[in-house]
């Protein structure tokens, strides 16, 4: 906790740059639609303006919050569809839209997890995975999936694939490279001596992948768990978007850019922070109370 | 050793099951003769590997001819097939058997004892390319024998054939979206990040709050904010360099940040004792010392540059750059040009990787990650 302070004090001034940056850059609307009605604006009515306006360039702060409050809490509330109301949650509502990218994100970063840890045991254990996959794991993540992503979900959908599958594809491609990394490493850990130490105790490869280099490979894995599901979440958000704007996050930040909804792209936005942070604190707390309980926590 | 020799025996196993059901199901009539001669050819000099020893103990350079004959007694079969595919078990039961023979062959090649020098790097390229030529193949057998439809998944030679047909239309896309987009925005992103890490770097309160807080940022979907980019700086290419800035820039930043505080309490001490100002003590030992980071973030970077060019102009591009065109070919489901793009895509992005991990090579040459190879 020593770096609460430092860390506060960064991000109020983050806000207050935002804060800043808001007047100069919706001056120009609120200008024209002063000059247009023949008023004249005075500095304070200019940045009050400059603060409230329905289509702003840049959102106020306070505009995102009370929109994702809005949009999640009071949708769901008091909505006419919202889940008071009808019992089911709004279309409407980030929640939902939450949820339909965070159960992709979800099954395509379980899926490459898996992918990856397998893929890493075969390489440490199998000099030629080790040649000749590696290399192509590395030379995969050179090719932008996420550019290739609408032809996957459009290809998909001719097969017949629809809804869930092909976001969950292109989120487990995105996930599974920094788990074949981490554990690759992580599986390569122990050193000379203790894997000495288990030939003198005659363990064959089966026990030495269980009593050492799966144990000594945790650190690795949860770090590299952290960074997977992040970019599974980009994964899953990227994915919703040539899907034409059904539902999603990425669906919320498509039809705010056709329509120029601005506070509702930012507020998607946040929403996506959100849940990609509170993900990456889930896996953290899992790491802290695993790595604890195998007497490895420092 | 219990896993290898599991697998080897499956090999082997898998090697003779297949060719047996060629043989048997194709015979001498339906299947062409060039592809089951050159089969079993290979079939014979995959028996004598295995049980003759004397071939495995044979000097390196005996054994290099063998894998050779090997290799080019593979190629023939596996073209001889792709230019007769057929959907029938032979067909299927050929191709396992040349698949299996492949992959023992990359196998062979990993086992060859290192060498050093040029002979060494061509070694270490061979099994990863053989890998590569496989898949490849197998794609493009697949494809013909069961006639998948063009517009799910073409052929490779039908991607080729349209690289080579639209080589300027490619062109365009490539300079107006990795050279305009991608390049100018990783140039003004690194260059942001490692300004903005030496002035953070000289206040030990910046450090610890921007530490956490760009780590945060960097894990966030910025490829997100690529809307807003597109709304504030037009649909050109400054808008798609603005989104590559905004995505390289905390990796950056945090990279950077880390290695500016890599270098060790006893050799800043040494920095002191010569009187070294922070100008000097910055040139002379803690920018070396940053550079394996730096070079990570840089490598980092190099492949979200790129993503976020492309991603961009989903949002909104003139009619030409990379991403414009995927997205418009694959609405007029015209999927060879769309690979073709994914294709330049993926070679100008692992050539620039490639061209990073070089000069990392050349500067962190000290490092252990790069010695011992």
């Amino acid at each position: 906790m020593r770096n609460l302070g430092p860390v506060l004090t960064v991000v109020a001034a983050l806000i207050a740059l935002w804060y800043l940056a808001v007047v100069p850059m919706n001056a120009q609307w609120a200008q024209d639609q002063a000059r247009r009605a023949g008023q004249d604006l005075s500095f304070t009515a200019l940045v009050t303006d400059t603060m409230s306006q329905a289509r702003p360039r840049l959102p106020a702060p306070h505009q995102v919050a009370a929109e994702l409050w809005n949009s999640t809490v009071v949708e769901e509330m008091t909505g006419r569809r919202g889940v008071m109301t009808t019992g089911s949650l709004s279309n409407r509502s980030l929640i939902y839209h939450g949820w339909v990218t965070l159960s992709a994100t979800l099954l395509g970063f379980a899926i490459g997890s898996a992918l990856g840890i397998a893929l890493a045991i075969g390489i440490v254990h199998n000099r030629a995975m080790d040649a000749s996959v590696m290399p192509w794991a590395i030379a995969s993540q050179t090719i932008p999936i996420l550019a290739i992503a609408p032809m996957i979900i459009v290809v998909l959908n001719a097969v017949g694939i629809t809804g869930l599958i092909p976001k969950a594809i292109i989120s487990t491609y995105l996930s599974f490279f920094p788990v074949v990394v981490g554990m690759v490493k992580g599986l390569r850990a122990p050193d000379a001596m203790q894997l000495d130490l288990m030939k003198t105790y005659s363990a064959n490869g089966a026990e030495v992948f269980a009593k050492l280099r799966w144990p000594s490979a945790m650190p690795y894995l949860f770090a590299s768990l952290k960074v997977a599901i992040a970019a599974a979440l980009v994964g899953a958000i990227v994915a919703e978007l040539p899907t034409g704007a059904v539902a999603g996050l990425g669906a919320r930040l498509l039809s705010g850019s056709y329509y120029g909804q601005t506070v509702q792209i930012w507020s998607a936005l946040f929403a996506a922070a959100i849940l990609a942070a509170s993900m990456v604190a889930l896996i953290g707390l899992i790491q802290r109370v695993t790595l604890r309980r195998m007497g490895m926590a420092t | 050793m219990r896993v290898r020799a599991l697998t080897g025996a499956g090999q082997a196993a898998g090697v003779a099951l297949a060719t047996l059901i060629a043989l048997l199901a194709g015979g001498l009539g339906a299947a062409p003769a060039p592809v089951m001669v050159a089969l079993i050819a290979s079939c014979g000099l995959f028996v004598i590997h295995h049980f003759l020893g004397w071939v495995r103990r044979a000097p390196g350079f005996v054994h290099g001819v063998f894998l050779l004959v090997m290799a080019t007694n593979l190629c023939t079969a596996a073209l001889a097939l792709a230019s007769a595919p057929v959907a029938a078990l032979w067909f299927a039961a050929t191709t396992i058997a040349l698949w299996l023979l492949a992959w023992w062959l990359v196998a062979q090649l990993a086992d060859l004892p290192a060498r050093k020098g040029p002979a060494g790097l061509l070694q270490a390229l061979l099994a990863p390319l053989l890998f590569g030529a496989t898949l490849l193949w197998l794609w493009e057998v697949i494809v013909r024998a069961l006639d998948v439809p063009r517009v799910i998944l073409p052929a490779p030679s039908a991607i080729w054939a349209r690289i080579l047909r639209s080589t300027d239309i490619l062109w365009v896309d490539f300079v107006q979206t990795f050279v305009k987009g991608a390049l100018s925005g990783f140039a003004i992103g690194v260059g942001a990040a490692i300004v903005f890490a030496l002035l953070v770097d000289r206040s030990d309160f910046l450090r610890r709050g921007l530490l956490p807080v760009g780590n945060f940022l960097a894990a966030l979907p910025i490829i997100g904010t690529a809307p807003i980019m597109v709304m504030w700086f037009g649909f050109d290419w400054p808008s798609k360099a603005a989104v590559v800035v905004a995505m390289v820039f905390f990796p950056m930043l945090v990279n950077t940040v880390q290695g500016l505080a890599a270098t060790e309490a006893m050799q800043r001490d040494l920095m002191r004792t010569y009187s070294a100002s922070w100008g000097q003590a910055l040139l002379k030992l803690r920018l070396p010392a940053a550079m394996p980071f730096i070079f990570n973030g840089l490598k980092i970077s190099s492949t979200l540059a790129l993503i976020g060019a492309i991603v961009a102009e989903f949002f909104g591009s003139p009619t030409r750059g990379m991403g414009f065109r995927i997205s418009t070919e694959v609405g007029r489901l015209q999927l060879d040009m769309v690979w073709a793009e994914i294709a330049v895509a993926a070679l100008a992005g692992s050539l620039f990787y490639g061209l990073i991990a070089l000069v990392e090579r050349g500067v962190t040459f000290w490092h252990p990650s790069q010695r011992g190879r």
